[in-house]
C-alpha cells in the first residue's frame, strides 16, 4: 500500500467514509471520536500478554503506565460509555484508523480503516443482533461492495450447551475458560472423557496428603519440605488448590455421549434454518435443554427476516468466531465473494461478557460491528492479474 | 575472497570457541592492543575475524555483515524476528549448554506442569488482584512457549540483573531464565516445571544467509567446511 492516497483514490475513500458517517448517524448512531494512543493497562489486563503480539505498546511518559496505539475502538468507546454509566441505551458510530501488529513476513496491514457501530444496553438481544447486521449489509450495498460472502455463528449456544449438561463445576468453568482457543478446548474434552492422566508419584502424595485426616496441615507440611517460602503465593492458597485436586481427582469421567454432543453441536454447519432444527434436534435426542438459547437463535432469524434479509438461508457455522476473543453470542463476518486477496469487509458481534472485564457489574447487552473501508474499495476493483502459468 | 568470522570477545563462551577451533586446525590469536578487539586466524586463508559481545553477533549475522559468527541459538532465536530467513543454524558446538526453562517456587507443590500453572494465575489474580507475573530477559522465546501452551493470564517482567532471584524480591511470582546444572535454581528455593523446557541452547557456527556471497563466497565456506570437517549448508 502507498503511504500516501492522491487523486480519484483519495476521493473514493473520503467519498466512502461520508456515506457510511451520514447512514449510521441517520441509523440513530451517535458520532465519537476517541484518541490513537490510550492507557493501555485496561487492554492488556483484557488479554494478558497476548496483546504483545497484536499492539503497539509503548513506555509511558514520565512514570505513567504503558501507552497502546487502539488495535480497535470497541474497548475505548465502551469504557467511555460506562463512564457515564452503564444503565443506559446509547448507540455510537466511529470512523478512524486502528493498529494491529502482525507477524514478520505477513501482508496484512498494520494500520487500517475501520468505519463501525456499537448498540449498548437494548434487553432486545435478537432485534440489536438483527439490526446490526442488517445495517452493516445496508452499508456494503450503500458503497456498491459487489457479491458478498456472509458467514454467522452463535457462541451463545456452545455456552448454553455448557450450562445445561450435568458437570463438575470445575470441568464446566474450565471449559468456558478455554472456549476461544479450540485445541486446547478439544484436548480438555478429551481428557474428561479418558480420565486424568497418571498422577506423578508426587502428585499422589500430595493427593493422599489432601485427602487425609489433616489435610491442611498435610499439605502445608509437604509444601515447607519442598522449599522455603518464596513470592507473594502463600501455603493458605496452596492448600486450597490441593483440596480443590483431591476433589477434581474424585470427578466421574464425562460420558463420552455428552463429548459427543458437545462436538456434534460444534460441528453444525450450513444454512441457519437447517442448522437451528439440527441443534433443535440434537439437543432434544441428549435430553438437553438449551430451549431459551435456541429461542433466540430463531428470535434472531425472525428479527432478520423482519429487516429483510432472507435469515432461513444465512450461512450458519457453529465453530465460528471462536478465534474473536471477546464474542460470546452472535457473530458474523462479511468477506467479497470470491476475492481471497482481500480481507473480510466486515465483522461483528455480541459482546455482552467483556462489559463486565470493563468495568461493568454486571454484563450489559452489548453488541457491534464494523467495516473495513479500504477492503470494500479494492473488493470494487478487478483482483490483481493472475501469473501467467494458471491461466491455463 | 575473505570471509568474516564474528566470535564472542571474552569469557567462557570464547575460551571453549577457539579451543574448538584449535582443535580443527585454525588457531584464533588476538592482535595488536589487547584492548583492541582485533584477532586473526592461523591455520587457513581468507578468514577474517572479528570479536564481538555476544549480543552483537545475532544482530550483525542478520543484518549481513558477518558471514559467519558463534553464539548461542537462545540469543538468536530471542533478538531475531524472522530468524530463519536471516540465518542459518549451521553446526552446533557442543559447548556453551543453557536450557532456557519455567521456573516456579519449589513450594509450589500443588505446580508441576503449564497446565497447573495456568489454573494457578486464574486463582492468584481472584486472590491478590492483579496477574502472575513471570520474570524473564527472553520474553520472545516465552511469549511463544506460553502461547502454544494455552497459557494467557499472565505479565511478563523485564528482570534487570539476577532473575532467579525476582520470586524472593517479591518482583514475579515464577520465572523463565536460563540453566546448566540447575544448581542456582535450587540454590533460590525454585524448581523446574515438568514440561517447562522452553529450549534447550548450546553455541552454535552460524551463517549470514543475507551477507554478500557470491559464487567465490559460497566456494570459500565449502573450504572452510571442509578444513573444519563440518558441513556448513547456507
Amino acid at each position: 500500500m502507498n503511504a500516501v492516497r492522491q487523486g480519484a483514490e483519495h476521493s473514493a475513500l473520503e467519498e466512502a467514509l461520508a456515506t457510511l458517517g451520514r447512514l449510521f448517524a441517520g441509523a440513530g448512531y451517535a458520532p465519537v471520536t476517541a484518541v490513537h494512543l490510550f492507557e493501555a493497562e485496561a487492554l492488556i489486563d483484557l488479554y494478558g500478554e497476548d496483546i504483545r503480539a497484536r499492539a503497539f505498546l509503548f513506555p509511558g511518559a514520565g512514570g505513567g503506565g504503558e501507552l497502546c496505539l487502539r488495535p480497535d475502538f470497541t474497548v475505548p468507546v465502551v469504557r467511555a460509555h460506562g463512564a457515564e454509566g452503564w444503565e443506559r441505551r446509547a448507540r455510537y458510530t466511529y470512523q478512524g484508523p486502528v493498529f494491529r501488529r502482525q507477524a514478520p513476513g505477513s501482508s496484512r496491514p498494520m494500520e487500517y480503516l475501520q468505519a463501525g457501530i456499537e448498540d449498548l444496553g437494548d434487553p432486545d438481544r435478537a432485534a440489536a443482533d438483527a439490526g446490526t447486521l442488517a445495517l452493516i449489509l445496508r452499508a456494503l450495498e450503500a458503497l456498491g461492495a459487489g457479491p458478498l460472502a456472509v458467514t454467522t455463528g452463535d457462541l451463545g449456544i456452545a455456552f448454553a450447551l455448557l450450562e445445561a449438561l450435568p458437570m463438575p463445576d470445575r470441568r464446566r468453568h474450565q471449559l468456558r475458560r478455554h472456549f476461544w482457543r479450540p485445541r486446547r478446548f478439544h484436548a480438555l474434552i478429551e481428557q474428561a472423557v479418558a480420565g486424568p492422566p497418571e498422577p506423578t508419584p508426587a502428585r499422589l502424595a500430595l493427593l493422599e496428603a489432601a485427602r487425609g485426616a489433616a489435610p491442611a496441615d498435610a499439605v502445608a507440611a509437604r509444601a515447607a519440605e519442598a522449599g522455603e517460602p518464596v513470592g507473594l503465593r502463600e501455603t493458605d492458597e496452596i492448600v486450597a488448590r490441593a483440596l480443590t485436586l483431591a476433589e477434581a481427582a474424585n470427578e466421574p469421567p464425562m460420558p463420552r455421549q455428552e463429548a459427543e454432543l458437545i462436538e456434534a453441536a460444534l460441528a453444525v454447519k450450513g444454512p441457519a434454518g437447517n442448522a437451528l432444527a439440527r441443534l433443535r434436534a440434537l439437543t432434544e435426542e441428549a435430553g438437553v435443554g438449551i430451549a431459551p438459547a435456541l429461542d433466540r437463535f430463531e428470535a434472531r432469524l425472525a428479527a432478520l427476516d423482519r429487516a429483510g434479509i432472507d435469515a432461513a438461508r444465512l450461512p450458519f457455522d457453529a465453530a465460528f468466531g471462536r478465534n474473536l476473543e471477546y464474542y460470546e453470542g452472535f457473530v458474523f463476518e462479511i468477506a467479497a465473494e470470491a476475492r481471497t486477496d482481500v480481507p473480510p469487509l466486515a465483522g461483528g458481534g455480541r459482546y455482552d461478557a467483556m462489559t463486565r472485564r470493563l468495568g461493568a457489574a454486571a454484563p450489559v447487552p452489548a453488541v457491534g460491528a464494523m467495516i473495513r473501508p479500504e477492503a470494500v474499495l479494492a473488493a470494487r476493483q478487478s483482483p490483481p492479474e493472475a501469473p501467467p502459468e494458471a491461466a491455463a | 575472497m575473505s570471509l568474516t568470522l564474528g566470535l564472542p570477545s571474552k569469557g567462557r563462551l570464547q575460551d571453549e570457541t577457539l579451543a574448538w577451533f584449535a582443535a580443527r586446525g585454525i588457531e584464533i590469536a588476538r592482535t595488536g592492543d589487547p584492548r583492541q578487539y582485533a584477532a586473526e586466524a592461523r591455520g587457513i586463508e581468507g578468514l577474517e575475524v572479528v570479536l564481538l559481545s555476544a549480543a552483537e553477533i545475532p544482530r550483525e549475522l542478520a543484518r549481513g555483515r558477518l558471514h559467519l559468527g558463534v553464539t548461542g541459538e537462545d540469543l538468536v532465536r530471542e533478538h531475531i524476528p524472522d530468524w530463519q530467513r536471516r540465518i542459518r543454524l549451521a553446526a552446533p558446538l557442543g559447548f556453551g549448554h543453557a536450557d532456557l526453562v519455567v521456573a516456579v517456587p519449589a513450594f509450589w507443590v500443588d505446580v508441576e506442569t503449564m497446565a497447573d500453572l495456568d489454573e494457578v494465575a486464574e486463582a492468584f489474580r481472584a486472590r491478590h488482584g492483579h496477574g502472575l507475573r513471570v520474570a524473564t530477559k527472553y520474553p520472545t522465546l516465552v511469549r511463544a512457549f506460553f502461547q502454544a501452551k494455552g497459557v494467557a493470564d499472565y505479565r511478563l517482567i523485564d528482570s534487570q540483573g539476577a532473575t532467579e532471584a525476582a520470586p524472593k524480591n517479591l518482583s514475579a511470582e515464577a520465572i523463565a531464565d536460563i540453566t546448566s546444572s540447575g544448581e542456582t535454581l535450587r540454590a533460590n528455593q525454585l524448581r523446574v516445571l515438568e514440561d517447562g523446557l522452553i529450549l534447550e541452547s548450546e553455541a552454535h557456527l552460524c551463517l549470514g544467509r543475507t551477507a554478500a556471497w557470491g559464487d567465490d563466497g559460497r566456494t570459500a565456506l565449502a573450504g572452510l567446511a571442509k578444513h573444519l570437517g563440518t558441513p556448513l549448508d547456507l
